[in-house]
């Protein structure tokens, strides 16, 4: 058993159902108790679609259990064909039905529909969303997808785009991002799936001449399944960020055998210019803790780094399939990467992290906020306000825009941080003034964020703060002064100095740097 | 599976019929999302999967992070397969859970379909458990499966198993006055205020704001129902002694003043009394109906079965806004508890207990109503189909009841109409 408050994923079914709903023509029978229909309105109220997800649910109740069930089941799925005549259906059951034991692959095959029924095996007790999203993906392309390749001379390179669904982080613009690109490229595409596909459409994957791979969590297990059936290369490169992008143009050109020179040519993204503007100096080893999904969260280390001049001092991910990508890029920052799906450890870590900046999900926008910290979402988990009615990617060029804008918009201004530091004293920008973006209750944020360091349980010996030392650390602007008290402290400790005075605050900084 | 049986035994003017098939409802665990801001020092610990997590999650949006007081202990494989005790794993969760939460002083226990399926015994447990904690902490448990229970149900499960907990009334006590069903405050408030000023001395709430405070129960207690599915609480009420006051439930004013006389007339308060002490409430309320009855009357609206509320709801938009009635669903309809509201709806009022999802929403558009009652799994879809409708959860979170929300209890019915007559887009 495992205490949980807060979960990062949800069960597998609910991968499934984003397969479903991404899709058309695709009906989903779920064996499950009245009440798992909650996860309907994940769909409705969070990305707001506007019809019912195509899901049945056979809502058994417990006067239901016994021999009832199964029979529940073969009516379920026999009316919801009735009703919703689609081209195929993917059947399986929730985390209570998979204890009862029935079967549902065997229950449907026996009423002998005239449509693919795709059984689902998804393992409610070991396995999660994206996993449950990942397998139910490739089950209906292995079930599908047919080789009906033709031959390249006489048309356009061809490439299916494979991975946004339903409820995913930003799926939408990605998709037509790439999209564009891809256009430009003199690229035709095959088919986009899931979202948007047919099962007929699954049917033609076989035609196209490559992969691209968007979301490898979701697509991946797809795009091998692919690559060893009709020998179809995949492109692996998420292109988010700008260089990330040019990488991804250049690959898929080469794979494609057109030049990417067009689409690179002139200014593709502001980001650049932008972050090389003198206004973004200040941004320069600004401090950042990043929480995500795998492929989010690799993705920011790398453009908070070499696109925007932070330092990552914090990464992680609640993905455990790809934790081992994580940890490698982790250690090229020369920190130790946060592989948890526990949101406490994940608090833990940002305070121990001291950032500036989080960037994360719904769960870290939330610490931030207690912590007083600024903080920009880059991944799912998310809330309904990021499911935007404007045009915001991630990917592409014009995600490179989205990011730059979406990551510093929550920092002070540059201008805002030299006044806190040069008119402390004032009225408007004393030590405990929060930044004027942040909402009232920000001002009790120093006393989180000072608590947080160094346990005094573990200290060797026992510091004290002089009292006029205690009263300089006060005039250093808040988002910095837990990082300077941890900091002097452990100066004082590696000298064996009881007492800190305003000298020995003054030799830390000294010692350390800003 | 979709027929619809009338039910002969029931003696009223209303269509009463039976369904069954796919139910869009929540299960009792949300019930924990209200309750756990009722009680202020108890403490929900799901026994359940991640979907049950998820759920919660779902439910409590953004309250979550405001250190709430539940979580869930979720089943892996380990416990499944037997490779571990479940019962020494809920131990360890439990102590666990209490060290880092020393202000619990109730702790519920709360089963899930899972945990149902594979028959783990939380009420043993929660004994075994109780008696480890004695005397700081208190452990009690019930269902809020979907399997057992719908949405408010989790309420009436959670209230059942506090009753027993409750101590015992002196047997030559005076006859008091027990009110039962999680109000928000400031609504027990109103209603704690007009009792003391209608002369009834010993009135107490369940469930009490503290773990500590429950009330005493005896062959004197009288209760009242403030809340429409509290079936299985009566019944363990009445096993303890306690007679039930029967009345509508406190909706809209005319609902109000109906709960209030039936404990008035109860307790031998005067008629005169009654008038005098309930009549600025009325006035108020008249005043502050008459600015929605404009909007309301004569509209049509359909009720989707979610918590129960919908039988008092709907007398009330009909009654007292004038609204025309086209089907009422109820998740589940107590015949007794719900006689009072069933005789002042008109004769003909179409009542459908449970559900068969699909061809009730054929109906619903078949009928277009002007205002559809519902989840928020359908609402949005409907909305894009062209029905108005109003999500139901919000009538659970919201202060409806009493005098002083009647008017607040329209206008969320009001606001969706307005808003398609204000947009023109």
């Amino acid at each position: 058993m495992q205490l949980t408050l807060w979960t990062y994923e949800g069960p597998p079914h609910i991968g499934a159902m984003r397969i479903a709903t991404a899709m058309k023509g695709l009906h989903y029978v779920l064996h499950a108790p009245q009440g798992d229909t909650y996860a309907d309105l994940l769909f409705t109220m969070i990305e707001r679609r506007d019809a019912r997800p195509p899901v049945t649910y056979t809502t058994f109740q417990a006067r239901d259990l016994g021999a009832d069930t199964a029979a529940i089941f073969q009516d379920a799925v026999a009316q919801a064909y009735e009703r919703f005549r689609p081209d195929a259906m993917i059947v399986g059951a929730s985390c209570t039905a998979e204890l009862i034991q029935d079967d549902p692959g065997g229950l449907a095959r026996a009423l002998d529909l005239p449509i693919p029924v795709i059984p689902l095996e998804l393992p409610a007790y070991q396995k999660k969303e994206n996993w449950g999203a990942s397998e139910t993906f490739y089950r209906l392309v292995r079930a599908l997808a047919a080789g009906n390749a033709t031959p390249r001379a006489d048309r356009r390179p061809l490439c299916n785009v494979l991975g946004p669904t339903a409820l995913g982080f930003r799926h939408r613009d990605d998709l037509a991002e790439i999209t564009k690109i891809l256009g430009a490229l003199g690229i035709d595409v095959n088919v986009i799936a899931p979202l948007g596909a047919t099962p007929a459409d699954l049917g033609r994957l076989g035609a196209a001449d490559f992969n691209v791979i968007l979301y490898p969590e979701i697509a991946r297990a797809a795009g091998l399944h692919l690559q060893k059936t009709f020998g179809q290369p995949m492109i692996e490169t998420v292109p988010i960020g700008v260089q990330a992008t040019i990488r991804f143009v250049e690959e898929v050109a080469a794979i494609a055998g057109v030049d990417p020179a067009p689409v690179l040519a002139g200014a593709p993204s502001r980001l650049p210019w932008y972050s090389r503007s003198v206004d973004s100096t200040y941004l320069t080893d600004k401090r950042v803790f990043i929480f995500g999904d795998a492929t989010h969260a690799l993705a920011a280390a790398r453009v908070a780094t070499t696109e925007l001049g932070f330092k990552v001092v914090g990464l992680g991910t609640y993905t455990r399939e790809f934790a081992r990508e994580v940890r490698a890029e982790a250690a090229l920052h020369g920190i130790e990467a946060t592989i948890t799906d526990d949101y406490l450890d994940v608090e833990a870590a940002i305070q121990a992290a001291q950032p500036e900046l989080v960037l994360g999900t719904q769960m870290e926008r939330h610490i931030a906020k207690r912590l007083g910290l600024p903080c920009a979402v880059i991944s799912a988990p998310i809330h309904v306000q990021d499911f935007p009615a404007r045009h915001s990617p991630q990917m592409g060029f014009e995600g490179a825009n989205v990011l730059f804008d979406t990551w510093v918009h929550p920092l002070m201004m540059g201008l805002e941080e030299h006044l806190l530091g040069m008119f402390r004293e004032d009225a408007e920008f004393h030590g405990a003034a929060a930044p004027s973006h942040l909402p009232r209750h920000g001002v009790e944020a120093p006393v989180a964020v000072e608590a947080a360091p160094v346990p005094a349980s573990i200290d060797p010996i026992l510091l004290t703060w002089a009292t006029d030392a205690e009263k300089e650390l006060k005039k250093i602007p808040f988002f910095v002064r837990g990082k300077a008290r941890a900091n002097t402290e452990r100066f004082a400790r590696e000298r064996a100095l009881p007492l800190i005075t305003v000298e020995t605050l003054y030799d830390a900084k000294a010692h350390f740097g800003r | 599976m979709n027929a619809h049986a009338p039910l002969p035994s029931l003696q009223t003017g209303c269509d009463i019929r039976q369904e069954r098939g796919q139910r869009a409802v929540f299960c009792g665990l949300t019930g924990i999302v209200w309750l756990h801001r009722k009680i202020q020092d108890a403490f929900f610990l799901v026994v359940g999967s991640r979907t049950c997590a998820h759920l919660i999650q779902s439910a409590a949006g953004v309250m979550i992070f405001a250190e709430p007081r539940f979580a869930t202990a979720i089943l892996d494989e380990r416990d499944l397969a037997g490779l571990v005790d479940a019962n020494e794993e809920l131990d360890r969760v439990v102590r666990r859970l209490i060290e880092r939460r020393p202000d619990i002083r109730l702790l519920f226990l709360v089963g899930s379909c899972p945990s149902e399926v594979i028959k783990l015994d939380l009420p043993r447990a929660a004994q075994r458990l109780s008696r480890s904690f004695h005397p700081d902490v208190r452990v009690l448990s019930y269902s809020g499966s979907g399997i057992e229970t719908t949405f408010t149900q989790g309420e009436d499960a959670c209230l059942a198993a506090l009753v027993p907990e409750m101590p015992a009334a002196a047997a030559a006590a005076a006859p008091s006055l027990l009110v039962v069903g999680a109000l928000a405050d400031v609504v027990e408030d109103q209603f704690a205020r007009i009792f003391a000023d209608l002369g009834i001395a010993d009135v107490a709430f369940l469930p009490a704001r503290r773990a500590g405070d429950l009330p005493a129960l005896g062959v004197g207690t009288r209760y009242l129902l403030a809340q429409p599915f509290l079936a299985d609480t009566a019944r363990v009420l009445e096993t303890r002694g306690a007679t039930r006051i029967a009345a509508p439930f406190p909706l809209g004013a005319e609902g109000t003043t109906a709960w209030l006389k039936a404990a008035a007339e109860t307790f031998g308060v005067s008629a005169e009394r009654f008038e005098r002490v309930t009549a600025p409430g009325r006035a108020r309320a008249a005043v502050a109906l008459d600015l929605y009855r404009e909007r309301l009357t004569g509209k049509r609206v359909f009720f989707f079965p979610d918590s129960q509320l919908e039988l008092p709801l709907a007398r009330f938009l009909s009654r007292e806004m004038g609204a025309e009635l086209i089907e009422v669903g109820t998740p589940y309809l107590h015949r007794q508890h719900h006689a009072p509201e069933l005789a002042l709806l008109r004769a003909g009022t179409r009542v459908v207990e449970g559900q068969n999802l699909d061809v009730q929403m054929d109906r619903c558009r078949a009928a277009k109503p002007d205002l559809t009652v519902c989840g928020l799994g359908l609402a949005n879809p409907l909305e894009a189909e062209g029905l108005a409708t109003k999500w139901s959860i919000e009538l659970l979170f919201t202060p409806i009841q009493g005098y002083d929300q009647a008017g607040d209890l329209a206008e969320l019915f009001a606001r969706p109409l307005k808003r398609r007559a204000r947009l023109e887009v």
